[in-house]
C-alpha cells in the first residue's frame, strides 16, 4: 500500500511538474524569430547532406489530396519523410500554428493565405528563405504573387497558388435579358437593371460575411487601404475617392435592389447559385472548378470572362485568396523544410499535377503559362479555356497590394461593421467608417503606430 | 487477544481503509489538480498582464479588469445573456415540467416513446443540433422558410440580426427540454404512492395531485435543473459559434461573453484580456447561482414557518 502510495505521489509530482513545465513553455514569449539583414547562404554541400540524413519534417496544409506531391517529394529524397496533417481549414490553422509557436513545438513547413501571412512575418513565426536559395526565384512567379511573399527585407515563403478575379456568368440568363456581357461597370450597372426587369435574376451578389470580394473590387480600382513598414507603422486608408466610389457605386446597386446581399460560400449561396438566382459571379481563378461541384445541373450555361473595368483601355484586377507555403522559425529541419517548400512551389511535376488534378491555380509562370493548363478546356463551361482567361487576368493584377498585420481583426471587424451593412442594405458609408474607426483603435492598442490618411 | 492488539488492528484497519479511500479519489485529484486548477491559476496570472503585438508583456495588475468592466461588448454580452435566461429558461423548465407531468400521470399513450423522443435531441451532439438548425432557419432553401412562403407569408429572416436571439432560444430549448424532462419525471417516480391514494380519498383530481403534491415534491429538482439552466446558459457559446458561420453579420464576435473571450484570444490575440473577461464570467456566473439559491433556501425557511 505505501509503496503505491508513494507511486501516486510520485506521478502526480511529475505530472504536475510537467504541466507546469508545459505551462511555463506557453509563456515564455518565443525568442528564437529569425530577423536581422544579414543572411549567409547555405551551401549546396549543406542541403545535400541534409536531404540524405534520415529526417521527418511535419507539414500542415488544406490542399485535398497534396499527399500525391509529398510522394513524388518523398520518391525524389527516400530519407526524408513529411507528415502531413490537415489542421481543419485555414482559419482552425492559424490558430493552431499561433498556440504551437508560443509552446516551441511547431510544425516544420504550413501554408499561410497571402493575406495572413505579414502577421505572422510580425511574429517571427515563419522563416526568411533568402539563405536557402529563393532569392533568384523571384521572376519565376505571378508578380502579385511574388510581392505577397516578398517583403520587408525577406522571403517568407513561396507561391504556392493565386486567385485573380474574373467573372464566370450565365449564359442563358444573359440572353433571355438581351444583355451583352458588361466590359466596364457602367454596362454592368445597365445589364444589372435589364436582367432585372426581364429575369428577375440579380446579376450577382455582394457578400457581407467576408472581405476578400469587396476588397478585390477595391484593389483593381486602384485603392490600397493597408499598407505596413515593416517596423511598426502601419497605413489605413478607407478614405480616399479610389475606396469611396467603389463603395457609392455597389451602394446604389444594392438600394435599387439589383445586386443581392447574402453571404457567400454557404449552403443557401451555392442553392441560389444553382436554382439561377444569379446571373453571375466576381469569382477568383479557384471559383471555375468550385462551381463545377456545386452546380453541376448547370453545366453548359457557363462562361469566363474579365471583370468589367473602370477603365476599359487599361485592364485590371484583384485577387481574392491565394497562399503561400511558409517554413517555421523554430523548424529543427529548415534546410530540409525549404527544399521542400521549393519542390512543391516550383517543380513542374508537383505544380503542373496540381493544377491539372487538384485545380489549385499555379503562381508559377512556367506552369501556368503551360499548354496542359492554359488550353485545359473545360466542359462545364462548353469547352472554354477557362485558367487561359484567368492567366491572363493575373497579368493584370497590380503587384503593390498589402495587408495589415493584424489580418485577423480586420477580418473580423469587417463582418460586423461594412460587412453587416452590406448584409442589411444599411449605410456603407457610415459603416466604412466604423470599420475603420476599429482598425485605427486596435491597431493603436497593439502598439503600432497608425497613420490615416 | 487483549484490547490493545484489538485497538492497534483497528487502528490499522482503519489506516488501510483511510489509504483505500485516499488512492480511489487520487484519480479524480490528479485530473482535478492538473486539468482545472493549474489552468485556472495560470488564466489569473495571465490575466494581470497585458501584452501588445508590438512592445511585449508588461505586468498590469488589474487593468484587464477595469478595462472590461468598462467594456460595452462585454456588457452587453452579459446583458444579452440575463435576457436569453430570463425567456428561454422558464419556457425550457415550464415544457420540462409539463411533459413531466404528462407522462407521469400515465395518462399518455405511448409515454415510453414519448420520454425518448423528447430526450432524444439531447443525445444529438450540440455541434450537429446548430448545424441541422442553420440548415432550417436558411432563409432561402430552409424548409420553415420555404413553408411560410407557401401559405403565404413572407420567408422570415431567422438569421437577421433581429430574430437570432429567439433563433437560438429555440435551438437550446428543443436540446435540453428532455434532459431537465427526465431529471423532474424521475423525482416524481420517488413519490411513495400512499400520498397519491390519500390525495384522492381527499377527493383530489389530477391537477390537484400535481399542484399540490407533486411540484412540491420534486421542488428540489427544479431547483437544481434551474441552477445548471442559469450556468448554462451564461456560458452559451458553441450555438453562436456555429451560427456565426451562416450568420456572421448577426451574431458578431461579442454575441455571449464566453463568444467573446474566445474571440479576443483567438482573433484578437488579447490572451490576457481574454482570461480577465473570462474571470469576471466566472465572478457574474457565481454571484447570480448564489443568489439564486440563497432566495429560493429563504423563501423554502419562510414555507415551513407558515
Amino acid at each position: 500500500m505505501t509503496v503505491m502510495r508513494r507511486g501516486t505521489v510520485l506521478t502526480f509530482g511529475a505530472l504536475a511538474a510537467t504541466s507546469a513545465m508545459m505551462l511555463v513553455g506557453c509563456g515564455a514569449p518565443s525568442t528564437s524569430g529569425a530577423t536581422g539583414t544579414t543572411v549567409e547562404p547555405v551551401s549546396q554541400a549543406d542541403i545535400d547532406k541534409a536531404l540524405d540524413t534520415p529526417t521527418t519534417i511535419e507539414f500542415w496544409s488544406w490542399v485535398p489530396d497534396i499527399q500525391n506531391q509529398i510522394d513524388m517529394f518523398e520518391d525524389l529524397h527516400p530519407n526524408i519523410t513529411v507528415k502531413l496533417s490537415n489542421q481543419g481549414g485555414a482559419t482552425a490553422q492559424y490558430q493552431k500554428l499561433r498556440a504551437a509557436t508560443k509552446s516551441g513545438d511547431v510544425p516544420d513547413v504550413v501554408q499561410i493565405e497571402y493575406s495572413f501571412l505579414p502577421s505572422f512575418v510580425l511574429t517571427d513565426s515563419v522563416l526568411d528563405l533568402r539563405p536557402y536559395g529563393v532569392a533568384d526565384l523571384s521572376d519565376q512567379f505571378v508578380d502579385s504573387a511574388w510581392t505577397s511573399v516578398a517583403m520587408n527585407d525577406g522571403v517568407w515563403g513561396l507561391p504556392q497558388d493565386l486567385g485573380p478575379t474574373g467573372q464566370l456568368y450565365r449564359t442563358d440568363i444573359f440572353e433571355k435579358a438581351g444583355v451583352e456581357v458588361p466590359d466596364t461597370w457602367d454596362e454592368y450597372a445597365e445589364a444589372a437593371q435589364k436582367i432585372k426587369d426581364e429575369t428577375g435574376a440579380y446579376i450577382s451578389d455582394l457578400p457581407g460575411n467576408s472581405f476578400s470580394p469587396i476588397l478585390a473590387l477595391l484593389w483593381q480600382n486602384g485603392a490600397r487601404p493597408f499598407q505596413f513598414d515593416g517596423d511598426k507603422t502601419v497605413t489605413i486608408d478607407l478614405e480616399s475617392e479610389k475606396v469611396t466610389d467603389v463603395i457609392d457605386y455597389w451602394d446604389n446597386l444594392i438600394q435599387r435592389d439589383l445586386v443581392d446581399t447574402a453571404p457567400q460560400l454557404d449552403d443557401n449561396w451555392y442553392q441560389s447559385v444553382a436554382s439561377g438566382k444569379y446571373a453571375s459571379w466576381l469569382a477568383a481563378a479557384w471559383g471555375p472548378t468550385f462551381l463545377q461541384g456545386t452546380a453541376a445541373d448547370t453545366a453548359g450555361l457557363w462562361q469566363a470572362s474579365p471583370m468589367p473595368q473602370w477603365d476599359a483601355s487599361a485592364p485590371a484586377s484583384g485577387n481574392q485568396g491565394g497562399s503561400a507555403v511558409a517554413v517555421t522559425s523554430d523548424s529543427d529541419a529548415k534546410i530540409v523544410a525549404a527544399e521542400f517548400v521549393k519542390f512543391l512551389t516550383t517543380d513542374q511535376k508537383s505544380t503542373g499535377s496540381l493544377a491539372t488534378e487538384q485545380f489549385i491555380f499555379p503562381s508559377l509562370k512556367a506552369t501556368l503559362d503551360s499548354s496542359e493548363v492554359r488550353d485545359q478546356e473545360l466542359d462545364f463551361y462548353n469547352g472554354q479555356k477557362v485558367n487561359g482567361v484567368f492567366a491572363d487576368i493575373s497579368e493584370t493584377v497590380a503587384a503593390d497590394w498589402q495587408w495589415l498585420p493584424y489580418n485577423d481583426f480586420a477580418s473580423s471587424s469587417f463582418k460586423e461593421t461594412l460587412g453587416a451593412a452590406i448584409t442589411e442594405k444599411g449605410d456603407l458609408r457610415a459603416a466604412l467608417e466604423e470599420w475603420k474607426t476599429e482598425l485605427v483603435e486596435y491597431g493603436e492598442s497593439q502598439g503600432f503606430t497608425v497613420v490615416t490618411e | 487477544m487483549s484490547t490493545t492488539a484489538l485497538g492497534r488492528r483497528t487502528r490499522r484497519d482503519k489506516r488501510r481503509r483511510n489509504a483505500a479511500a485516499y488512492l480511489f479519489i487520487a484519480p479524480f485529484m490528479l485530473l482535478f489538480a492538473t486539468m482545472l486548477l493549474l489552468p485556472l491559476f495560470y488564466a489569473g496570472y495571465l490575466s494581470l498582464f497585458t501584452e501588445q503585438l508590438i512592445g511585449g508583456a508588461s505586468f498590469a495588475w488589474f487593468d484587464n479588469y477595469a478595462r472590461a468592466l468598462t467594456d460595452e461588448r462585454f456588457i452587453g454580452g452579459v446583458v444579452r445573456m440575463c435576457l436569453f435566461l430570463v425567456i428561454q429558461v422558464p419556457i425550457m423548465l415550464l415544457l420540462a415540467l409539463l411533459f413531466a407531468l404528462a407522462l407521469d400521470s400515465m395518462r399518455v399513450r405511448g409515454g415510453k416513446f414519448a420520454r425518448l423522443a423528447i430526450f432524444v435531441p439531447y443525445a444529438v451532439p450540440g455541434v450537429v443540433a446548430t448545424l441541422m438548425w442553420g440548415y432550417l432557419y436558411g432563409d432561402n432553401f430552409g424548409p420553415i422558410a420555404q413553408f411560410m412562403r407557401a401559405i403565404g407569408f413572407g420567408s422570415p429572416d431567422l438569421l437577421g440580426a433581429e430574430n437570432i436571439l429567439g433563433s437560438i432560444v429555440n435551438i437550446v430549448t428543443w436540446q435540453f427540454v428532455g434532459y431537465n424532462m427526465v431529471i423532474m419525471y424521475s423525482a416524481m417516480r420517488s413519490i411513495p404512492g400512499d400520498q397519491y391514494e390519500a390525495a384522492r380519498i381527499d377527493g383530489a383530481g389530477q391537477f390537484r395531485i400535481a399542484w399540490s403534491i407533486k411540484i412540491p415534491a420534486i421542488r428540489s429538482s427544479i431547483v437544481l435543473c434551474t441552477i445548471f439552466s442559469v450556468i448554462g446558459a451564461f456560458q452559451l457559446f458553441s450555438e453562436p459559434k456555429l451560427l456565426y458561420e451562416v450568420a456572421p453579420n448577426a451574431i458578431g464576435s461579442s454575441f455571449s461573453p464566453n463568444l467573446y473571450a474566445y474571440n479576443l484570444a483567438f482573433t484578437n490575440q488579447e490572451v490576457n484580456y481574454s482570461a480577465a473577461v473570462a474571470f469576471l464570467l466566472g465572478i457574474v456566473i457565481m454571484v447570480v447561482s448564489y443568489v439564486f439559491q440563497l432566495s429560493t433556501a429563504r423563501r423554502e425557511k419562510k414555507g415551513a414557518r407558515a
